[in-house]
């Protein structure tokens, strides 16, 4: 048996007909994901992948499922210790970082508390929440540490998050007009995107969202675009409302009035509330420049609908790669960024456990290697400094001009690595 | 309690989206809002193979009756196992199970456990228990059959002067046979438990024959006068429910309780599968038309809920979207939208969509 989960299925020819036959008129079982083609390929690849033939594209998809394999083959044990540890670091940081505000009165205990609490929320969105939400841990079948009953620290629910992010999100990573997380609806992140006259405030909407970067994903994830264009109907929108609702009071009561009112009685109500606050901004700025990292760095490939159509499993993995981009940095950066600093390695295999993905990208590596394809990647000032030239440089209407490093047409250009960089990474296969 | 409640609900102010349990956790190990735990508090190595591992239960453990069960759960290789195992300590002590390191989850539980491990619980169930009314009693059991029973015996025995029990235990060998001494032990003590081995090495390899009533009249020739009560092996199972259906046995009033370890499936009842998506988990699997959905889910990872694993308890329940389902024990296919499946017995008979 293979499971497979999170990622769009190769259903063989005939097989829809017999899901539809058995369904009967009771209910009509349908692939919720779009359905790969077996064989074949979309009539044009991306430029970056244009000099990969079929078989070529055929035998990386194969590669990649084989080394998918084989990491789900190793999961174990030791996997299992691992998340616990983080978990138990998380909770113990929260509690410490809570007890110490409560005596906030004290600047030393206002920076203290305040650092410890942003840590602590930083772990529990990103190498927590977001990869337990991706069910890269269901396999230990563990109630307390699964996709289906968790819960997190941020306002959005978890319900509504799962169905934005890995359903949408990473089905249609970077199609422009299916892959809402390209500018967030609100921001024009693509010289695809027609320019706006709003758009010229890309920046400053782009600067209140980061500190307030929970509440963009809260509205973001209620899809009201899809309810505009009729795609969602009003009594959907009524109940994610209502369960924002409820999410929203008690995030907001237990950072804002719960650890207040409990540091009153020590004279230090006013500086807790100034420390949570300060925390999840901290909180919120990281995750936005940690995501705005993933897909805005330059070097990163935005598709079409029409482009996509036909992708094969292999094609699909083509597109994971060059739709997203690496931070590079040391072990403790790659923990508090979530391990969305391989964000490569998790677009093609979302459900693995995070601390794989060092294991996994240095195969990847070696495998864009190999039949040319880039693999983006940088420190991260270098990224976010690409992803904020990005904001201010679409802010206004693309204009031509020569090709200065990074522009649009340079996209699929190779960035080569800044550390190792003997290795060249683009090395065409034949 | 009252106040333990209001204090809890203050806390979770605090500690949303997480329970106030998540964090007593990092101190308390029992302590969980969504798992019931136990801790091992000592392990007795029994035979070469079999272990008894006594468990401290956490908040929310019934005590159990002789004779039940309860689901344990127990991680392997970083992924939760569960099996069930009748308790095998008198009523009113902490339970205890007794494993034997047969299959993949007995082995290592058997063999790997130590004192401070935690286990995973679900409370106890089942109907195998004493009678009601003081009744002379007949025990017969088989290999690790004995652990209910043992329950029974542990119970009764030392407790009623009036108890009238003949045990009648087979095992291969005296080395392998369960709480042998023990039991020796008791009968000597105590005039109301009368203890029959049969030990088939020393029998010359003849098992306990169950086909005709020779060896049951040898070994308690009153044997029609008791309640009887039996557990082992499903083709031991089998004879003596045969044997006292042909000695006029009222299916109405039994005189014959019975407890099984595993399911009577149809043989060959597996059908050509299929797709099996589970919905709100967002996982899809493909299997065969012989792998019970409830282990299909679990291979994906799907928390499943279960309970006895052969088509009896129906905590195993889950609600079907669309799709046809096969019945592993009748081989009949079924399934309604909405229908409630018994995931421990019924396989995919094409594609299948539940719905957790």
């Amino acid at each position: 048996m293979t499971a497979t989960t999170n990622r769009p299925t190769t259903t063989p020819t005939g097989a829809t007909e017999a899901v539809g036959a058995v369904a009967g008129t009771a209910t009509t079982i349908r692939p919720k994901k779009p359905v790969l083609a077996a064989s074949g390929g979309p009539v044009k690849r991306p430029s970056a992948a244009a000099h990969l033939s079929e078989a070529d594209v055929e035998r990386l998809g194969k590669e990649l499922d084989a080394l998918r394999d084989r990491i789900i083959a190793t999961r174990g044990a030791k996997d299992a210790a691992y998340i616990r540890r983080v978990i138990r670091v998380q909770r113990t940081l929260e509690v410490a970082g809570r007890a110490t505000l409560l005596l906030s009165k004290k600047k030393s205990a206002f920076v203290a508390g305040t650092a410890m609490l942003s840590v602590a929320k930083i772990l529990e969105n990103m190498e927590i929440g977001h990869n337990v939400l991706h069910g890269q841990w269901d396999w230990m079948r563990d109630p307390d540490i699964h996709s289906t009953t968790w819960e997190w620290d941020f306002v959005t629910p978890a319900a509504a998050w799962k169905h934005t992010h890995n359903d949408l999100h990473h089905t249609w990573t970077n199609v422009l007009g299916k892959d809402k997380d390209v500018g967030y609806s609100t921001l024009r992140m693509a010289e695809d995107q027609p320019w706006r006259p709003h758009n010229i405030l890309n920046p400053v909407i782009n600067g209140i969202l980061a500190p307030f970067f929970e509440w963009g994903i809260a509205i973001y994830d209620l899809e009201l675009e899809a309810v505009q264009e009729g795609e969602k109907s009003k009594e959907d929108l009524k109940k994610d409302l209502k369960a924002l609702g409820r999410k929203v009071v008690r995030q907001f009561s237990k950072d804002y009035v719960a650890t207040p009112v409990a540091a009153m009685p020590f004279g230090s109500g006013k500086q807790a509330l100034l420390g949570t606050f300060t925390a999840n901004a901290i909180r919120n700025v990281w995750a936005h420049s940690v995501i705005f990292c993933g897909h805005f760095p330059d070097g990163v490939d935005v598709f079409t609908e029409e482009e996509i159509e036909g992708e094969t499993r292999g094609d699909w993995y083509i597109r994971q790669m060059l739709g997203s981009a690496n931070i590079s940095g040391s072990k403790l950066m790659h923990l508090m960024t979530g391990n969305l600093s391989h964000q490569i390695e998790h677009h093609c295999f979302p459900d693995l456990p995070s601390n794989r993905y060092h294991e996994v990208a240095v195969e990847l590596r070696e495998i864009c290697q190999r039949y040319g394809l880039p693999y983006t990647t940088g420190p991260m000032p270098k990224q976010v400094y690409q992803a904020w030239a990005k904001v201010f440089r679409l802010a206004l209407p693309n204009r031509p001009r020569p090709l200065p490093k990074g522009s649009a047409d340079a996209v699929n250009a190779p960035v080569p690595p800044r550390r190792g960089a003997a290795l060249p990474m683009v090395a065409r296969v034949g | 309690m009252t106040q333990f409640r209001a204090l809890r609900r203050v806390a979770s102010l605090l500690t949303t989206p997480r329970e106030p349990e998540d964090f007593l956790n990092l101190v308390n190990p029992l302590a969980s809002a969504r798992q019931l735990r136990g801790v091992v508090t000592k392990v007795v190595r029994e035979t070469a193979d079999s272990t008894t591992i006594h468990f401290r239960p956490g908040r929310g453990w019934n005590p159990h009756a002789a004779g039940q069960w309860a689901r344990i759960g127990v991680e392997i290789d970083g992924v939760r196992q569960w099996r069930s195992y009748s308790l095998s300590a008198a009523v009113g002590h902490d339970p205890a199970i007794t494993v034997t390191a047969i299959g993949v989850v007995s082995t290592a539980l058997a063999r790997d456990t130590k004192v401070g491990d935690i286990l995973f619980l679900d409370t106890p169930q089942g109907d195998f228990v004493l009678p009601e009314h003081p009744r002379p009693l007949l025990m017969l059991t088989a290999g690790s059959g004995l652990t209910p029973v043992m329950s029974m015996i542990r119970t009764l025995v030392p407790r009623r002067p009036d108890a009238d029990v003949v045990l009648i235990h087979s095992a291969r060998t005296r080395d392998e046979a369960l709480f042998h001494d023990e039991l020796l032990e008791l009968a000597d003590q105590f005039p109301g438990l009368t203890v029959r081995h049969w030990f088939t090495r020393e029998e010359g390899g003849r098992r306990l024959d169950l086909s005709d009533v020779t060896d049951l009249e040898t070994l308690c020739p009153d044997w029609r006068d008791r309640a009887a009560y039996a557990c082992g092996p499903t083709e031991f199972l089998d004879a003596a429910s045969e044997l006292w259906l042909r000695d006029g046995e009222d299916p109405a009033h039994p005189h014959l309780t019975i407890e099984r370890f595993a399911p009577v499936l149809l043989e060959g009842s597996g059908g050509e599968g299929g797709l099996l998506t589970f919905e709100k988990s967002d996982k899809e699997l493909e299997v065969g038309g012989d792998v019970p959905l409830l282990e299909a889910g679990e291979e994906c990872g799907v928390v499943m809920p279960s309970g006895c694993r052969m088509g009896i308890c129906r905590s195993c329940l889950v609600p079907l979207v669309a799709g046809k389902v096969r019945d592993l024990r009748t081989g009949e296919v079924h399934g309604d939208e909405g229908e409630l499946i018994q995931t421990c017995v019924n396989a995919a008979a094409g594609p299948v969509h539940l719905d957790i």
